[in-house]
């Protein structure tokens, strides 16, 4: 079966969201494979929701946020970059290729910047495969199947 | 009326645990007048099959510490569970994994190549492995399999409370258990399922009296490369502190003592990921603008994840090394 990468998208209300929707209103065609989450600020995009987006699934995760200097909360972004910097390092250290996340800035008038955004993105993702988590869930069953086969 | 029978138990831990349970003095005294002490591997002769042979529930309270590695480890909680009316995760290690649970940075093969291959205080040649079996003259004897992950105690049975720490610190102990002995004597109500006892919902900063202003940082450094200003939040200075990441309830021992909080007592209530916190909190402080730089001050950080996640990896939103 061929494999449809799953994406999340953190978009910041003012630049990004509105850039995504500009392309939509005026009908770029793109992939369809991110799954937004409006956020109101880049810089409301806690490490947290990083992991959390691949634990639950997800086999990228893509963070837009206003340019710098256009931030409306003035230093939101610049803080955003910074989160998404240590980010990527304790995904490299879990084991994840730090490339399955990406933050890009996308303007409200980036329409078509945002479209080639997500397509890039998404055939990156492609190219790396999908993300499962090893040994996440707790199986009862196989361990005790395993300790029976150990004779106890 | 018969006296309430208490457990205490271990499982992969560091025996920490049952230290801060005698380091409650005197007051251990009351305890073991209160309680009929049924299991206490530490500190008292009992074997497995004593507690095999209890009636399910007979046990009021068991506290078990210790992380879950093996399936011994497993066995006794289940065990544990059953026999136990209310259950309790004590410390970090069954809370939240903690050093044991570093194991989930790499896995059960590169463990048992190092400890009995590789290790430099091994005699060179050594090739003995335990196995899980063994046949000797007497008969076959049986060693508790290693587990590839680490888990924590709530992942694996039903926990009714967590009292969390690495160790849970004295007087937090000791107030547990005089609500324990108020709850039983006075037939006073249980607390909520889940309620986390021994510590408070907020972060160690909140309890910590160091003096804070704006945090601008170009360098992280470690502990012994400063002698530490008494006054000012060590973070302010340079400093990789879990103050911001770890609840409080510990009365910020660590940082009062000029040495950052490492973050035992876990996560704080409104917390999913300690590591993501911590990480979220730095990014915060670095002072700059431009990512090579940022870059740059992040190669500061000594062990990142080590130190982010030092004491809840198994417990963590991704749990184990991929
Ligand atoms: S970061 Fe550490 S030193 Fe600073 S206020 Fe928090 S606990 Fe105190
Ligand atoms: S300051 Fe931090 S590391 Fe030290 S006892 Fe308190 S929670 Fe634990
Ligand atoms: S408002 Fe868009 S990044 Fe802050």
């Amino acid at each position: 079966m061929s494999f449809e990468p799953r994406i999340v998208g953190f978009l910041c209300n003012w630049c990004s969201y509105t850039g995504a929707d500009l392309a939509g209103t005026a009908r770029m065609k793109y992939a369809p494979n991110v799954m937004t989450v409006r956020v109101m600020c880049s810089g409301r995009v806690d490490p947290a929701f990083v992991l959390d987006s691949f634990r639950a699934g997800a086999d990228g995760v893509l963070v837009c946020g206003c340019h710098f200097g256009d931030c409306h909360y003035v230093e939101g972004n610049h803080k955003c970059m910074r989160r998404i910097a240590i980010t990527k390092r304790i995904l490299k250290g879990m084991g994840i290729q730090p490339e399955r996340l990406r933050l890009e800035w996308v303007s409200a008038s980036e329409g078509a910047r945002f479209q080639e955004v997500v397509d890039s993105f998404t055939e990156e993702i492609r190219a790396l495969g999908p993300m499962r988590l090893k040994e996440w869930a707790f199986i009862p069953e196989q361990v005790e199947a395993a300790a029976a086969a150990h004779g106890e | 009326m018969a006296k309430p029978k208490l457990a205490i138990y271990w499982a992969a831990s560091c025996g920490g645990c049952d230290i801060a349970i005698l380091d409650i003095e005197a007051k251990i005294l009351e305890v073991a007048d209160f309680f009929d002490l049924v299991f206490w591997p530490c500190a008292m002769d009992f074997k497995y099959d004593d507690v095999r042979k209890m009636q399910d529930k007979e046990i009021t309270l068991t506290l078990f510490n210790g992380a879950i590695r093996s399936d011994e480890n497993y066995e006794i909680a289940k065990l544990l569970r059953e026999k136990s009316v209310v259950l309790c995760a004590f410390g970090s290690c069954a809370s939240e994994g903690c050093i044991p649970g570093l194991a989930n940075f790499t896995d059960k093969q590169t463990i048992m190549d190092y400890v009995y291959k590789t290790s430099p205080s091994l005699e060179p040649g050594n090739n003995v492995v335990p196995q899980t079996e063994v046949k000797v003259f007497e008969g076959t004897l049986h060693i508790p399999n290693l587990w590839n992950t680490v888990r924590t105690l709530p992942q694996v049975v039903d926990v009714d409370y967590i009292i969390p720490g690495c160790p849970p610190q004295s007087n937090q102990i000791a107030a547990v258990i005089d609500a324990v002995v108020d709850i039983l004597k006075n037939g006073k109500p249980l607390p909520p399922k889940g309620t986390v006892l021994g510590a408070s919902d907020k972060c160690c900063c909140d309890e910590c009296k160091r003096k804070r202003d704006v945090k601008k940082i170009k360098k992280f450094i470690r502990p012994f490369e400063i002698v530490t200003d008494p006054e000012i939040c060590l973070m302010e200075q340079g400093m990789v502190c879990l103050g911001p990441a770890t609840r409080s309830g510990c009365g910020a021992k660590c940082v009062a003592a000029g040495v950052p909080c490492r973050g035992c007592y876990g996560l704080p209530s409104n917390i999913r990921d300690q590591g993501a916190k911590m990480a979220s909190a730095l990014a915060s402080v670095i002072d700059s603008i431009d990512e090579a730089e940022v870059e740059r001050i992040l190669d500061t950080v000594a062990d990142p994840l080590g130190t982010f996640y030092r004491f809840s990896l198994p417990a963590s939103l991704l749990r184990r090394v991929q």
